[in-house]
């Protein structure tokens, strides 16, 4: 008897009372009370369908408006700088006699300069200047910071002790001053490397001129250190999980631990300070290239601008208004986004 | 108390549905149980994660935290109904007539106060007494629970405690009040196994003389051996068998029960056994089955077990099933053989 | 007569705490280990928390350090040398699945990692033909190997773990509490897979475990410890049958069994107090504090780990 060998020793009789008043008028198929097949039973388990740790960090962000609003303004500004001066048959250099001086109409909506410059394609080829600058230099900032974060959580010891002391000397160097320093100093061996070289190298950099150089060199030395601290903090939470002393239980090496198990778990991290350093490396390009010391012509960017418009502030002050605006805007829609996202990413909000 | 009292309901739970609203869906973490407690007994809860034992706790103390919702059923204590009380009822109510302690301790205490000041702060939420009555209180719990030198240990602070002194402490804050029942949500899993030999020694001790019911949540079928009356096992939400503690250990009568009872290793094993597992993983809470939620894992599971529900059937007195295999028809099919 | 296959002399592991500027205090964690696992058996370590189990399963895989004292595998000393070639022979099997598997890595990059480390596969088919192996080896289905850990129950993720360790065909396995954080119904799907794969393999196990039921069922011999010392071992049966030391008695009686009779006619020893800190121990048999029968002798002296009956050691003065 099968209820036997399942229950075992005591067979039991079963008072069917208050089943038959449950079950009484149910009706039972020709085959209820067969064994139900292996495939039959297959199909009521399911695997679970939970959200993957991008889509669990996208719902989030979707729900932060502020967030959202500011990723549309920074795509907007993202095709304004990059796909806008497609439209126009003249660029930032070309200058149309005759036309120096006009006020915003429907012809120049941004007006020109006193070189009879299109200022709304100037100001386009400016954003976008600032752009590749301020995603240059994060660029370097997060290649190198987060190597020598990472180097540095993952050995620490003694290892750690110096490498943070050096950390603490950056910090205290004034930066302004050695990106002034830096420009001043290589100016005139750069110049000078720039004329007589006919490398390719020479030739690509001389369009950015010496000053900006020192600027991505300034950012190089200097301001990475942000970034290795915050990686460093994450490393030194990370190798405490078991899957990195799994890592080492089979065998692996140091940098494998570092490539492949560190590094790819602090990635929300590193998208975040990367996606926050770009509006502050903008604005220190632009609050240079103000002083004089940024991009020099004929590139433009959107703190040269606004230099250049500062003599004629009160005649044409759209000429200051309008490159201020965008610069204004651009910084906090990156600032503002890069907010929503580290809150999106933050694990410890996850439910 | 006398044994009038023992035949008195303290606690119904009827039908009770508890579900989580989450953004993927909702989750009937309890889909429909029904149990009762007399007054100074003890039943056991035994279920896995997920089988709803901790939800079902938390909606009778009304701590259950959104996305949760109680969504159907009744839970009576003591003659009132407990899902009708306001917030401020409920706040009488916790602490004062049903009290709860937790797994961690060392989540539960607030570390910036002393022991002394969360035990009286504990007493005077619920009772009008003065501060030296309180403490005199204090100091008399901490003696309950085995604590030495309570004068003392009354101004130290839960980091100087050990995990097996800190669950005493939380015990002895439940008891305070002096409530009729307490609800125990795995209050030993946290410990070495000696400190919870201690403290299930502590309950029972406690039990015997204060005749309060309790409620024991666990997943440990030793434990439920050591100090439980009564048994009710829950499976994805649903009680699957309930019964009394011989019932459940020695007649089992729900496959998921005989499946626990069998795939445990003894301690006390006179010789190798191989185990016998549950095949399977544990139900998904988002798509349970439309049937009987332990189907799939089960090697007896029949066509209607996928398709129906099945009912509460009663096995003996007070012990009950709810499993397909015990009702007539299935016998019919059993006593005539159509492979 | 089996060979050891792991033996440990007088192995001890502190840790340095830093308590101030200048000064550090150790917690000692592991005290003159001296015992060694037979190829082919599996040894039991059960013990509370504190007592160093978990560490001495690491510091014998040379994951921690040993702070002094000798590990030999197959009889070379291995204290102090290249570990690499001997990872492939020790693996290890860790208590949290979810937390030992990279949330980053799909499943089949976990368990190919220690195919790359050791480059046992030569090419890219055979890699993903030996993934694939693997994972139908543990009783999971080949087409998940693309998915993410957090996509797997809890008994599925720790399978995963034990494919990762089978990868590289190991001779030795150090099983860290692997069905602790599983639920009931899931451990002895995994227990007697375990089981399963001594048996084809030949595999030799320390099985660490604070559940004496589940460690009396898969040991041949169980190792008692308590706050850094080995205090009790013997085999299986005879350590049930026949406890000799106090503390393993008191361990025994603690354990619940679920069985209401026996668990209510039982007399068991309640100790008093609680396990005192690593950090600080007590002097003598560390045990003494809390030890029913202790006399003045176990404050003082340490006692001496020697064999009292065939095969079953233990460390008390009133033995």
């Amino acid at each position: 008897m099968r209820i036997q060998k399942v229950f075992g020793f005591f067979p039991f009789p079963t008072w069917q009372m208050d089943v038959d008043a449950v079950l009484g008028q149910r009706d039972y198929k020709e085959d209820d009370f067969n064994l139900a097949e292996a495939c039959e039973k297959e199909n009521f388990i399911e695997t679970k369908a939970s959200l993957s740790y991008w889509q669990d960090a996208w719902r989030r962000l979707k729900k932060n408006k502020v967030a959202m609003v500011s990723l549309v303004i920074v795509i907007l500004l993202l095709l304004f700088a990059f796909v806008g001066p497609l439209f126009f048959e003249h660029d930032y250099t070309t200058q149309v006699r005759g036309d120096e001086n006009i006020d915003p109409s429907w012809q120049y909506p941004f007006g020109t300069d006193n070189l009879g410059r299109d200022l709304l394609v100037r100001t386009m080829f400016g954003t976008r200047i600032s752009l590749i600058v301020g995603i240059a230099a994060s660029l370097i900032v997060l290649v190198i910071g987060s190597t020598y974060g990472a180097i540095s959580g993952y050995f620490g010891g003694r290892v750690d002790d110096v490498m943070m002391r050096l950390v603490e000397l950056i910090y205290a160097i004034p930066d302004i001053l050695v990106v002034l320093l830096l420009s001043t100093a290589l100016k005139p061996a750069l110049t000078d490397w720039f004329n007589t070289s006919d490398s390719a190298l020479a030739g690509a950099l001389s369009i950015l001129g010496p000053s900006l150089i020192a600027i991505f060199i300034a950012f190089g030395l200097l301001y990475w250190v942000g970034m290795a601290r915050i990686i460093r903090g994450q490393v030194l939470m990370l190798k405490e999980q078991e899957y990195v002393t799994a890592a080492k239980a089979l065998g692996a090496s140091s940098s494998r631990v570092i490539k492949r198990h560190l590094l790819p778990n602090c990635i929300g991290q590193i998208i975040v300070t990367t996606c926050l350093q770009i509006p502050a490396a903008i604005f220190l390009e632009s609050f240079l290239s103000f002083l004089g010391v940024g991009v020099s012509a004929p590139l433009t960017s959107l703190g040269s601008m606004a230099s250049d418009a500062i003599g004629g502030m009160y005649t044409y002050t759209y000429r200051l208004m309008n490159p201020a605006a965008i610069l204004s805007v651009l910084i906090l829609s990156l600032n503002l986004f890069g907010d929503g996202l580290r809150d999106a990413l933050d694990p410890r909000l996850k439910k | 108390m006398d044994n009038n009292m023992r035949d008195k309901k303290l606690l119904e739970v009827k039908d009770l549905r508890v579900s989580f609203f989450t953004p993927v869906g909702e989750v009937k973490a309890v889909g429909g149980i029904s149990y009762d407690l007399n007054y100074g007994e003890v039943m056991g809860i035994v279920g896995e994660s997920g089988s709803g034992k901790s939800v079902e706790a938390y909606s009778i103390m009304g701590l259950l935290q959104s996305p949760g919702k109680v969504v159907g059923g009744s839970i009576t204590f003591d003659g009132e109904d407990v899902l009708a009380k306001t917030a401020k009822e409920m706040q009488d109510f916790r602490g004062n007539s049903v009290s709860m302690i937790f797994q961690n301790p060392m989540t539960c205490l607030n570390p910036v106060y002393t022991i002394g000041n969360q035990l009286i702060e504990a007493v005077r939420c619920h009772k009008k007494v003065s501060k030296a009555e309180a403490r005199a209180k204090a100091i008399e719990m901490l003696e309950l629970v085995g604590i030495n030198n309570p004068e003392r240990r009354m101004s130290q602070y839960p980091h100087e405690f050990s995990g097996g002194m800190r669950q005493r402490v939380m015990i002895a804050m439940g008891l305070i009040c002096d409530p009729k029942m307490l609800i125990a949500d795995e209050p030993t899993t946290a410990l070495d196994v000696t400190i919870q030999a201690q403290i299930i020694e502590l309950m029972k001790d406690i039990q015997k003389k204060t005749q309060m019911a309790i409620v024991f949540i666990t997943h440990n079928l030793g434990v439920v051996a050591e100090i439980c009356d009564r048994v009710s096992v829950m499976y994805a939400g649903k009680i699957v068998e309930q019964g009394s503690v011989e019932d459940i250990f020695y007649r089992p009568q729900h496959p998921y029960t005989l499946g626990l009872l069998r795939s445990m290793p003894r301690v006390d094993a006179e010789e190798y056994e191989r185990l016998i597992p549950i095949e399977g993983t544990p139900v998904d809470m988002l798509n349970p089955p439309a049937g009987c939620p332990f189907g799939p894992r089960c090697e007896h599971c029949m066509k209607i077990c996928l398709r129906v529900e099945p009912p509460s059937i009663n096995v003996a007195e007070g012990h009950t099933s709810a499993c397909w295999l015990l009702v007539d028809e299935a016998k019919k099919k059993e006593a005539t053989p159509n492979e | 007569m089996n060979k050891e296959l792991i033996r440990v002399e007088d192995l001890r592991k502190y840790f340095s705490i830093k308590m101030g500027f200048m000064k550090y205090n150790y917690v000692q964690a592991v005290e003159d280990a001296n015992f060694s696992i037979r190829k082919g058996e599996t040894l039991g370590l059960v013990g509370e928390s504190g007592c160093g189990k978990t560490t001495l399963g690491r510091t014998i895989l040379r994951l921690h350090e040993p702070t002094s004292g000798k590990i030999f595998y197959d009889g070379e000393d291995i204290t102090h040398v290249k570990m690499l070639p001997y990872r492939r022979k020790m693996q290890i099997i860790f208590q949290d699945p979810s937390a030992s598997l990279d949330p980053r890595m799909t499943v089949g990059e976990i368990v190919g990692e220690a195919i790359d480390i050791h480059k046992l596969a030569g090419n890219k088919k055979e890699r993903t033909e030996r993934i694939q192996q693997l994972l139908t080896q543990v009783g999971l289905n080949s087409e998940h190997s693309n998915r993410y850990p957090h996509e797997f129950s809890g008994g599925q993720q720790q399978r995963i773990g034990i494919a990762r360790a089978l990868a590289v065909e190991p001779e030795f396995i150090v099983c860290d509490e692997p069905v602790s954080a599983l639920d009931v119904s899931i451990q002895s799907q995994i227990v007697n897979m375990l089981e399963d794969m001594q048996k084809d393999m030949g595999l030799t196990y320390l099985f660490i475990a604070h559940d004496l039921s589940v460690v009396r069922h898969i040991s041949n011999r169980i190792g008692v410890m308590y706050l850094g010392n080995m205090v009790e071992l013997a085999e299986s049966n005879e350590l049930h049958k026949n406890p000799l030391h106090p503390y393993t008695k008191t361990l025994m009686s603690a354990v619940p069994v679920p069985d209401p009779a026996k668990s209510r006619a039982r007399k068991r020893i309640i100790l008093e107090g609680d396990i005192p800190s690593p950090m600080n121990p007590p002097s003598g048999c560390r045990f003494h504090t809390r030890c029913p029968y202790a006399i003045p002798r176990c404050k003082e002296e340490v006692p001496v780990w020697r064999e009292l009956a065939p095969d079953h050691f233990a460390a008390c003065h009133i033995l």
